[in-house]
C-alpha cells in the first residue's frame, strides 16, 4: 500500500471533482427550493438570485396547503412507496431464498424466468396492466399501483438478494437447522438479519422510482381520493396558466419523505459495506 | 448419552453411489474419529448421522431411536463446524441460548446452563461480545459452548480445528481430549488429519471412497494397518513400501531388496515366487552395514529427530533417526529393517497377510 498516504495535490483534486459533481447534481433542487419561497415575478425576474426581503413568499405553500387534497396526495404516495418496497423486499428476498438455498427442477429456468424481467420494462405492458386491473376491479385504488410496483420491482430483487444470499454460509444454517429452527425461522432470523446491506440497496434502487412516478398513477388510480404526490402536483400545470410558486413549493414538500426514507436505509447500506469489508 | 449404530448406511446422488453400505458401531461415551483423504464420504456420514442429510438406504439409531427420518432437531445432538457457523449477530451468550430458546427452556435454567458452559470452555469474560471480536480460538470454543449448553446425546465435530493455525491446533486438540474427559458424551468427529485421529481417537474409522477401509483403536490401525491405503495413511512420514517377491527353499523364506537379505523364515504362509509389498515404518529402519544400500537425498531435521529421505533403486524411503548423525546429501547409506516390525501385503489386493 504505498499509496496509501496520498499527496495533497491528489487530494485535492479528488475533492474538487466531487465538489463540482454536487453542485451540478444539486443545482435543480437548490433552484426548486430557492423559487419555492419567491413570489411569482421574482420567481421569472431572477431566478437565481436567493429570496430577499422583496420577493419572499409563501404563497405556493399556502395554496398547496390550503389544497385540502394535498395531504391525502401525500398519503397515498406514502402508502403506496413503503407498501412496494414492503412487498418486494418480503417476496423478493423469499424467493431469492428459494432459489439460492433449495436445489430443485426447473431452479436454474426459474432464475433465468425472473432475472427476464429486469431487461424487460414493465410499461411495455401497460395496456395489458390496464385490462387486468379493469375487470378485477382495482382501478382507482392503490392496491392496483402497490402491486405493479412490486411486480416491476421483484426482477432486480431477486437477483440481488439471491447473488447475496448464496454468500451466507451452509455451516450457519445447518446450525440453525440442528438448533431446532423452521426453514421459515432460518430465513426470517438467520439470513435476512445477514443480508439487511443488500435488502437496503434494493430498497433505494426501487424507493424513487416508486415515489417519482407519473404513468402509472396517471394510468391505473387517477382518481381524486388516490392520487399520488406527483400527479397531485399537475393540478398546478394548466394548458394555459401554471401556478409556479404552487408547483415548486409541491415540489420541494415531495423531496423531504423520501430524503428521510434514503438516509434510514443508506445507513444500512454503509454500516453493511463497512462491517463486510473489515470482516 | 448413548451409543450409535449404524448398519448397511447408503448415500447416492442420483445414480451415483457415494456411501457404499457403511456398518459402526459406537459405544456410549466413545471418542470417534472419521478419517480418510478428501472426497472419501467422511463429512457425508457425519451430515447424514447430523439428520442434515438424507439416507438412500440402510438405518442409523441414537440410543434405541431409529433416527433416519427425524429432523436435526429432534435427534438430541449438537454439531461443531469447521467455520464455527456462530450467529454473527448474536452475542456469545445469545449464540450459546439460542438452541435452548427455541426449546422455550426456563430463563434461569438457560442462564445457569450457559454459565457453567462459559465456565468450563473459559468464555465467561467474553459473553457480551460478537463473535467478530473474538480470536479463531475463541469463536471454537463458542461454537464447542454452543454444544454443551444443550447437552446432547452426540457431540458431533466436522474438522473443527481446520481453520486455526497449528500451536492453537495442538492447543484446542488437547482441550477438546479433555472435554470428553470430563463429560464423556459419545463423540463423532471428523478430520483428514491422521495425527488428529491419532491423538484424540478411542477409536478410528478409515474411509476411502465411500468404504470403511479399517475400524480400530489408533494403535491397532498404526501396528496393524489392514492394507496399503490405511498403512500409508496413518503415520507420518508415511510407511515405506516396497514391492518384492518371496523366495523360499524348504522352512526359510526370504525377500533380496537392494543387496539386503530380509529373513522371513516366521511366516510360514508366504510362498515361492509370491508377490508381495513390504511395509517398513521409517521409525523401524536402523542404520547397517548389511542393509539395504540407497543414497541419501534430503535431509529433514525437527530438531527431535531426523528424517532422511533415501533414494533406493528408483524410489524413495524415509527413514527417521533421533540420534544426530552428520548426514551429507549424495551420502552413500545402507538400512537394516526391524524384523519384529514388518508388515506384508498381497501385491495384487493390497490386503495384509497375517
Amino acid at each position: 500500500m504505498s499509496k496509501a498516504r496520498q499527496s495533497t495535490g491528489a487530494t485535492i483534486a479528488a475533492h474538487a471533482v466531487l465538489i463540482v459533481y454536487t453542485i451540478i447534481a444539486l443545482f435543480p433542487v437548490f433552484v426548486i427550493v430557492i423559487n419555492s419561497f419567491k413570489t411569482r415575478q421574482a420567481i421569472f425576474r431572477e431566478p437565481l438570485t436567493l429570496p430577499d426581503s422583496d420577493s419572499f413568499s409563501l404563497i405556493g405553500y399556502q395554496t398547496v396547503l390550503k389544497q385540502g387534497d394535498f395531504f391525502l396526495y401525500f398519503q397515498n404516495s406514502m402508502i403506496v412507496t413503503v407498501g412496494s418496497l414492503f412487498f418486494i423486499l418480503l417476496f423478493g428476498a423469499m424467493a431469492a431464498f428459494a432459489l439460492a438455498e433449495y436445489r430443485f427442477r426447473g431452479n436454474m429456468l426459474m432464475g433465468l424466468y425472473l432475472a427476464l424481467g429486469i431487461m424487460i420494462p414493465i410499461r411495455i405492458g401497460t395496456v395489458a396492466i390496464l385490462e387486468m386491473m379493469v375487470q378485477t376491479g382495482l382501478v382507482n385504488t392503490l392496491w392496483a399501483l402497490i402491486l405493479v410496483y412490486t411486480a416491476q420491482g421483484l426482477p432486480l430483487a431477486v437477483f440481488i438478494l439471491s447473488a447475496f444470499m448464496k454468500q451466507v454460509s451452509d455451516d450457519l444454517k445447518n446450525a440453525g437447522r440442528i438448533d431446532g429452527l423452521s426453514e421459515y425461522k432460518i430465513f426470517f432470523r438467520l439470513v435476512l438479519p445477514l443480508v439487511r446491506p443488500a435488502m437496503a440497496t434494493v430498497a433505494v434502487f426501487n424507493m424513487i422510482p416508486i415515489w417519482n412516478d407519473l404513468w402509472f398513477p396517471l394510468i391505473l388510480a387517477p382518481s381524486e381520493q388516490t392520487k399520488t404526490l406527483t400527479l397531485g402536483s399537475q393540478v398546478f400545470i394548466g394548458q394555459f396558466v401554471t401556478d409556479w410558486n404552487a408547483v415548486l413549493s409541491a415540489l420541494s414538500l415531495a423531496i423531504l419523505p423520501v430524503m428521510a426514507l434514503y438516509v434510514v436505509f443508506s445507513r444500512q447500506l454503509i454500516r453493511g459495506i463497512t462491517s463486510g469489508a473489515v470482516k | 448419552m448413548a451409543e450409535v449404530t449404524i448398519r448397511d448406511l447408503r448415500k447416492s446422488y442420483g445414480a451415483i453411489e457415494v456411501i457404499h453400505g457403511l456398518d459402526i458401531d459406537i459405544a456410549d461415551g466413545e471418542f470417534v474419529v472419521l478419517v480418510g483423504p478428501s472426497g472419501c464420504g467422511k463429512s457425508t456420514l457425519l451430515r447424514m448421522i447430523a439428520g442434515l442429510e438424507g439416507i438412500s438406504s440402510g438405518k442409523i439409531s441414537i440410543g434405541d431411536r431409529v433416527v433416519n427420518n427425524l429432523p436435526p432437531a429432534e435427534r438430541d445432538i449438537a454439531m461443531v463446524f469447521q467455520n464455527y457457523a456462530l450467529y454473527p449477530h448474536k452475542t456469545v451468550a445469545a449464540n450459546m441460548a439460542f438452541a435452548l430458546r427455541m426449546k422455550r427452556m426456563d430463563k434461569a435454567e438457560i442462564e445457569t446452563r450457559v454459565a457453567r458452559a462459559a465456565e468450563v470452555l473459559g468464555l465467561t469474560p467474553y459473553l457480551g461480545r460478537y463473535p467478530r471480536a473474538l480470536s479463531g480460538g475463541q469463536r471454537q470454543r463458542v461454537a464447542m459452548g454452543r454444544a454443551i449448553v444443550r447437552n446432547p446425546q452426540v457431540f458431533l465435530f466436522d474438522e473443527p480445528l481446520s481453520n486455526l493455525d497449528a500451536k492453537l491446533r495442538v492447543q484446542m486438540r488437547t482441550e477438546i481430549r479433555e472435554l470428553h474427559q470430563r463429560l464423556s458424551t459419545t463423540t463423532v468427529y471428523v478430520t483428514h488429519d491422521q495425527i488428529e485421529a491419532m491423538t484424540m481417537a478411542d477409536k478410528i474409522v478409515v474411509l476411502r471412497d465411500g468404504h470403511i477401509e479399517q475400524i480400530g483403536s489408533p494403535l491397532d490401525v498404526y501396528d496393524h494397518p489392514a492394507n496399503t491405503f490405511v498403512a500409508s495413511f496413518i503415520g507420518s512420514p508415511a510407511m515405506n513400501m516396497i514391492d518384492t517377491m518371496v523366495q523360499r527353499n524348504g522352512a526359510e523364506a526370504w525377500v533380496e531388496v537392494e543387496g539386503a537379505h530380509i529373513d522371513l523364515s516366521a511366516r510360514s504362509e508366504l510362498e515361492d515366487r509370491q508377490e508381495i509389498t513390504l511395509g517398513i515404518r521409517p521409525e523401524h529402519l536402523t542404520l547397517s552395514d548389511t542393509g539395504m544400500s540407497g543414497k541419501v537425498l534430503v535431509i529433514e531435521p525437527t530438531g527431535s529427530e531426523i528424517h532422511v529421505v533415501v533414494r533406493m533403486g528408483g524410489k524413495d524411503a524415509t527413514a527417521i533417526f533421533r540420534t544426530r548423525h552428520p548426514f551429507k546429501p549424495g551420502e552413500a547409506i545402507s538400512l537394516t529393517p526391524d524384523p519384529e516390525n514388518i508388515h506384508i501385503f498381497d501385491r495384487e489386493t493390497g490386503q495384509r497377510l497375517t
